[in-house]
Formats: structure tokens, C-alpha cells, sequence
């Protein structure tokens, strides 16, 4: 607890340095994730990160300096010539768009190793000081890296900023863009150059191999909570940076430890959590949802079944054992007691020596039931033209479905019908 | 003679690789394959550390099996998360990977490993990695025996299961109706690349492998459609990509799977102008 506040309390200008340095990245790379995401080019990141190096070889091949902004323009340059290579190939090629990064990404990278190494006559990069673009020295950030993670940090939200509309329409469909001429060519290429400079600032933090988490992770994570673009943005920039802090702050405790991944692994479990238990899209949610209709379909036609063995005995109130039950419908006897048990909790039944009827309220909801089946299987009779034999099963599932809207005006449609094509009452 | 040994190794991952990556190619999984060549990272480490060993039966397949998981993972994150396809593929191999490099900074005095081998391996040293039996005889690189092994396991896979890789390749509808499980075949593949992915790891490292796996393949479907052809052709560019890289590398004294990589992409570059330039000459010749 003691180390956290004095983490957060950033009083070490060196972990001032590498968080400052790690949110700005973090918040860029899930901002422009958001976009790549949407786009269904998630892994194109990848490749730019990995095609990024040969750029950053040459730049201090060429410069013999390694201020970050000469090779930030090496980086660059490489990251848009994989791109226009990926476009090339895919368009011109019968090769399919995976094969084509996998193919872009290895080829380039391979390249940048080997410029590398030949730069140091060596065989290894490590002796460079370039092998922090392989793996991230997040703790190695300097003060003019933050400058300039600053500057791109802040170019990047200018362009979001005053390019959203159109973004936002590229996002979700180009061709309706194209359409009503907007300038999707000047959009595409603004959104690659801010994908590309954050992917190029970004490595620097977890490193060429990882940097695709940093872009794809929170993007993901967040369009498990909001369908909007707007908040899905502001919630990537928000887990993008408290994954960076959460990275710094283990590798503050542990300084052996590399922060890049650490993050990487924040992200995954952000990820996780959001997939799980986000409450529309998450997995819980959504197996809550499907467990809570099954429940309340079986609910329904136990009811219903009550209701027809009365009609069958033709009189209110009659009493009936889970054999007679079981007799008239078939159900699985966990699920029947599960169900009764509940229907009695809601007070809809009553139960006397193992016997069961319903209550008044009980047989009001019932009803209702009943009459949605019937109803339902006039309409197919009689609108659709199906014969008599051929609309129960459709029935069975649209019982649990009509709202009183629609029954009202199935009702009226079909001019408040008594007996359903089987002849039996619409109660 | 150490010339020969890199060259060779450098082959046999190529056609280890290849062969396997053709039908990744064809299935359209190279990224898969990609996923699989770096999630299989903590798999070597913990196997490392239980095994003591380097290159024992049981590390190579608990290896392996890390990657097949990543695949589960790739398939569970789409169909039960609803992710993305390529959101899957990204996220569950970057983490795999950061969990291998944390454990690696864990137990670095245990582990044989360091960052930069698992980029790009060392390739360069395979002929000093001799294995020298009991009697004293060397009988070459370790790393060549290895790969030959898992190389005859890999023709083995693909000459026994060739009918059922091609079905469920082309038409996986059509398999299904013929009773040929698609679910087996893809498994069966992606142990399989597991497998080769790991025995190539340590001495090219998670690049060389990529490329291999990829790059060949993408050249010869260029220049074929037919499957044996492809096969075939995606032999050769490995071997050609070994050569040449080698003499590249030499050349420059630079990294030797890095080289490989760019000659796999000078390959690819001259078999797209070939097709090109092929389609000029026609168009000439009709008009």
C-alpha cells in the first residue's frame, strides 16, 4: 500500500518520466485502436509495428544519430510502405489478406533485423541500443521521448478531434461514405498516418511483438460495454492508460521486471473482465439472459398445461398431480420442479399433498398464454394460409413473444376471433 | 562445412515450415500460424524449467501443446466472447508472448533463453551445437537432427492425412458430407504446426519461423493453383531462400534468419514480377 502511494504520488522524477511517458502512449494507442478495430484491420497494427524497424535502421544508418524524431520519420516512412505494399498485394494478387500481412510483416521485420545486426557488424542487436523498439525500455523513457510522445499524443487528438464525423462514417461504412462524397481517400490516408505514428512512439514503450495488444486490447475491451462510438473512444483511451499505469507500477515494485509486457497482460485481464461481465455483450450477461428466458418459457408452458388439463376436465380449481402433468406435456422432471416451485413463490399456484392448481392469478396469466397460441396459430391459418396441422410448433415459440401490442392487433386484425383453428376457445 | 550445417538447418525449416504453412496459406490462417509461432513462448520456458533439458521428447510436445491451447483460446474468444476474428488472433498471442518474456525475466539464471534468441534465434551457432554420443563420435549439429526428425514427421503427417487435408482445405462442406470431421483435420494441423513451430523456435527463432511459414507458400501460390505443385514449389523457394540468405548474410555479416526472411521476400518480389510480366507477354501476343 505504502509503495502504491508513493508510486502514485509520482515524487520519483523517473517514474514521472515512464508513467507520464507510458499514459500518453497508452491513451494514443487505444484511441487509434478504436478505429482499426471497427475497421476489421486490427492486425494490419501489427504489421506496421513489426515493418517499422527497417525504417528506424536506416534513419540511423543515414543520420548516425538517434534523436527520436529523425528516427521517428524513418519509422514512419516504413510503417505507410508495409501498408501500401498490404493494399498492393491484396488488390492486385489472388493472395488473401492474411497471408499478405503475415507475408509483409515477416519479410520487413526480417529486414530490420538484418540491417541491424550488419549496422553493428556484430550479429546481435542488443549492442545497438536500437533492440528498444524490439522490446520496449518503457523504463528507459526520457524526457525528450515524452516531448515527443506529447506532440504525437496531441496531433493525434487534434485529428480525431476534428475529423470525427468523417472517421466515424469510414468506421462503420466506407461505400455509404464514398457515396455522398465524402473525401475517403484524404480520411483513409489522415487514418493510417495517425495509426502508424502512434504505432511507431508506441513500440517504444512494450516493444514490436506486444505493440499489437497495446492498439487492439482496449479498442476490444471496451465495445463489450457501449454500442457508441463516442464512449467506446473515451473507454479504450481510459483502459489504454490504466493498463500503462498498471505495467509501471510492477515494474517500479520489481525493477527486474519489463514493464511492456506487464501491461500487455493488464490489458488482457481488463479484456477479460470486460468480456465476462459486461452487462449487454458480456458473457455472463448474455448467459444470464438466455438462462432467465428459458426459466420463464418453462414457466409459461407449465401454466399453460394447467390450464388445458382444466379445460380438458372442464372445471376451475381441479387438482393435479406432476404425474398427470408430466402425462400431458412432456417435460424434464428438473426442470418441472424447478418450475413449480418458482410459480408458487410467485403465488400463480398452490400446492396440497403433492397435488397442484392453479390460483386465480395463476389462471389469469395462464390465459393470457393460451390465448397468445391460439391467437397466433389463427393468424398463420388464416392469413398466411397455412393449414390447421402445420401451425402449433410456430405457435409454441410466438406464445413467449407477443407483447400486448402485438395482440391487440391480432386481435383486432382478425376481428376478435373466438375459437382458434382447432376449434378450441381463445379464452 | 559450417556453410553446410546453417544452410541445411536453415532448409529443413523451411520445409518443415512450408509444408505446414501451405495449408495455412490455402485455409487462410497464416495469421494463426503467426500466433501460434509466438504463443508457443511460455510453452518452451515452463518446459524448460520442469524438463532441465533442452531439446527431451516430453519439452518439444508440452511445448507444442501450448500452441494448439492457443488456438482454443483464438476459437473460444470468437465464439463464446464474440470478438473479432483478428481481435482474437492479436490479443491471445500477445499475451501468451508477455507471459513468456515475464517468465523469462523470472527465472533467468534457470531459463537458456534470452529476448533476443527468442526474436531471432541463433542460427549462426547451430554448427558449434554438436551432438557428440557417449563414444566420442560427433555426428553433426543436434539442431539438424531434430529438425530432420520432426521434417520426417512432418511428410509422414501430410503423405498419410494428404486426402483429408485437401478436403477439408478446398471444400470443408463437401468433407463434412463424405464424413471427414473438419475439426479433426484442423487440430491434427495446428498440432502439427505447434510442433514444428517449437523444434525451429530455438535455433531461427519466432521471425524466421513466420516467414518461413508464410512466405514460401504465398510465392508458390502465386505461380500454381494445384496443391502438389504448390508443395513442390514451396520446397524450392525455402531451399532457395536458405541459400541465398546465407550468402547474404555472410556477405553483410549480418543476422542469418533476419537474411533468410528478406531473400523468402526477393523470391516472392521476382515470382510476382514473373507473374506480371507473364501476363504482358500474353496480352502481346493476342493483340
Amino acid at each position: 500500500m505504502k509503495t502504491l502511494l508513493e508510486f502514485l504520488s509520482l515524487s520519483d522524477p523517473n517514474v514521472r518520466l515512464v508513467v507520464l511517458g507510458t499514459t500518453l502512449l497508452g491513451a494514443g494507442a487505444g484511441l487509434v485502436g478504436v478505429f482499426t478495430l471497427l475497421r476489421k484491420r486490427a492486425l494490419l497494427g501489427d504489421a506496421v509495428a513489426h515493418s517499422i524497424l527497417p525504417g528506424v535502421c536506416l534513419a540511423f544508418l543515414v543520420s548516425q544519430s538517434k534523436t527520436p524524431y529523425i528516427l521517428l520519420i524513418g519509422a514512419v516512412v516504413a510503417g505507410w510502405l508495409s501498408l501500401l505494399s498490404i493494399d498492393f498485394l491484396v488488390r492486385r494478387t489472388k493472395l488473401k489478406a492474411d497471408t499478405v500481412i503475415g507475408l509483409v510483416l515477416s519479410v520487413f521485420f526480417g529486414l530490420g533485423i538484418w540491417l541491424l545486426t550488419s549496422i553493428q557488424q556484430s550479429g546481435a542487436a542488443s549492442q545497438s541500443g536500437l533492440d528498444k523498439f524490439l522490446f520496449g525500455k518503457a523504463a528507459s523513457i526520457t524526457s525528450q521521448d515524452v516531448e515527443l510522445f506529447a506532440w504525437v499524443t496531441l496531433a493525434l487528438g487534434l485529428v480525431l478531434f476534428f475529423f470525427y464525423k468523417g472517421f466515424k462514417l469510414l468506421a462503420f461504412d466506407g461505400d455509404f461514405a464514398r457515396a455522398i462524397g465524402m473525401p475517403v481517400r484524404l480520411l483513409e490516408f489522415l487514418l493510417s498516418t495517425v495509426t502508424v505514428l502512434s504505432i511507431a512512439v508506441g513500440i517504444q514503450a512494450v516493444g514490436v511483438v506486444l505493440m499489437a495488444s497495446l492498439l487492439i486490447a482496449p479498442a476490444a475491451a471496451a465495445r463489450f460495454w457501449t454500442d457508441r462510438l463516442s464512449v467506446m473512444l473515451v473507454l479504450a483511451g481510459a483502459m489504454g492508460v490504466l493498463a500503462a499505469w498498471a505495467g509501471a507500477f510492477v515494474s517500479y515494485t520489481a525493477p527486474s521486471m519489463p514493464t511492456g509486457p506487464w501491461i500487455v497482460l493488464a490489458l488482457a485481464f481488463l479484456t477479460g473482465i470486460s468480456m465476462l461481465w459486461a452487462p449487454k455483450r458480456g458473457v455472463l450477461g448474455r448467459r444470464l439472459r438466455q438462462w432467465r428466458y428459458t426459466r420463464k418459457i418453462a414457466q409459461e408452458n407449465l401454466l399453460k398445461t394447467l390450464f388445458q388439463l382444466e379445460e380438458l376436465d372442464g372445471g376451475e380449481g381441479a387438482r393435479y398431480s406432476r404425474v398427470a402433468i408430466l402425462q400431458h406435456r412432456e417435460l424434464e422432471t428438473a426442470q418441472l420442479s424447478v418450475a413449480l416451485r418458482a410459480l408458487k413463490r410467485r403465488g400463480w399456484i398452490e400446492e396440497s399433498d403433492g397435488l397442484w392448481r392453479m390460483s386465480p392469478a395463476g389462471r389469469e396469466q395462464a390465459r393470457q398464454v393460451v390465448r397468445r397460441h391460439r391467437l397466433w396459430e389463427l393468424y398463420l391459418h388464416q392469413r398466411l394460409n397455412l393449414p390447421a396441422d402445420h401451425v402449433h410448433a410456430g405457435a409454441e415459440a410466438m406464445e413467449h413473444l407477443l407483447t400486448p401490442e402485438l395482440e391487440n392487433a391480432l386481435q383486432k386484425d382478425l376481428g376478435f376471433p373466438v375459437q382458434d383453428p382447432h376449434h378450441s376457445p381463445i379464452p | 562445412m559450417d556453410a553446410f550445417w546453417i544452410i541445411l538447418t536453415g532448409t529443413l525449416v523451411a520445409l518443415c515450415c512450408g509444408l505446414l504453412g501451405t495449408f495455412l496459406v490455402l485455409r487462410q490462417m497464416a495469421m494463426v500460424g503467426d500466433a501460434i509461432s509466438h504463443a508457443v513462448l511460455p510453452g518452451i520456458v515452463v518446459a524448460y524449467l520442469l524438463a532441465e533439458s533442452r531439446d527431451s521428447l516430453p519439452m518439444l510436445v508440452g511445448a507444442a501443446t501450448v500452441g494448439v491451447l492457443a488456438t482454443i483460446l483464438i476459437e473460444w474468444l470468437h465464439r463464446v466472447g464474440r470478438m473479432q476474428t483478428d481481435a482474437s488472433i492479436g490479443l491471445s498471442y500477445t499475451t501468451l508472448f508477455a507471459i513468456g518474456i515475464i517468465l523469462i525475466s523470472l527465472f533467468t539464471r534457470q531459463v537458456d533463453l534470452d529476448q533476443d534468441c527468442v526474436l531471432y534465434g541463433e542460427i549462426a551457432y547451430v554448427p558449434l551445437d554438436l551432438w557428440i554420443p557417449a563414444d566420442g563420435l560427433s555426428l553433426g549439429p543436434r539442431p539438424v537432427w531434430i529438425l530432420g526428425g520432426a521434417l520426417l514427421l512432418i511428410l509422414s503427417f501430410i503423405g498419410i492425412g494428404y486426402k483429408g487435408l485437401q478436403l477439408t482445405t478446398f471444400d470443408p462442406s463437401y468433407a463434412a458430407t463424405l464424413g471427414v470431421s473438419t475439426v479433426f483435420w484442423h487440430y491434427a494441423l495446428m498440432s502439427t504446426v505447434s510442433l514444428a513451430t517449437v523444434v525451429s523456435f530455438e535455433s531461427v527463432g519466432a521471425i524466421l519461423v513466420v516467414a518461413f511459414l508464410i512466405v514460401p507458400p504465398a510465392t508458390a501460390y502465386l505461380l500454381t493453383d494445384r496443391l502438389p505443385a504448390m508443395l513442390g514449389l514451396t520446397a524450392l523457394f525455402g531451399f532457395l531462400s536458405a541459400v541465398l540468405g546465407y550468402g547474404m548474410a555472410v556477405a553483410t555479416n549480418g543476422s542469418v534468419a533476419g537474411a533468410m526472411a528478406v531473400a523468402g521476400g526477393i523470391w516472392f518480389v521476382l515470382a510476382l514480377g514473373i507473374r506480371f510480366f507473364k501476363k504482358k507477354i500474353i496480352s502481346i501476343i493476342r493483340t
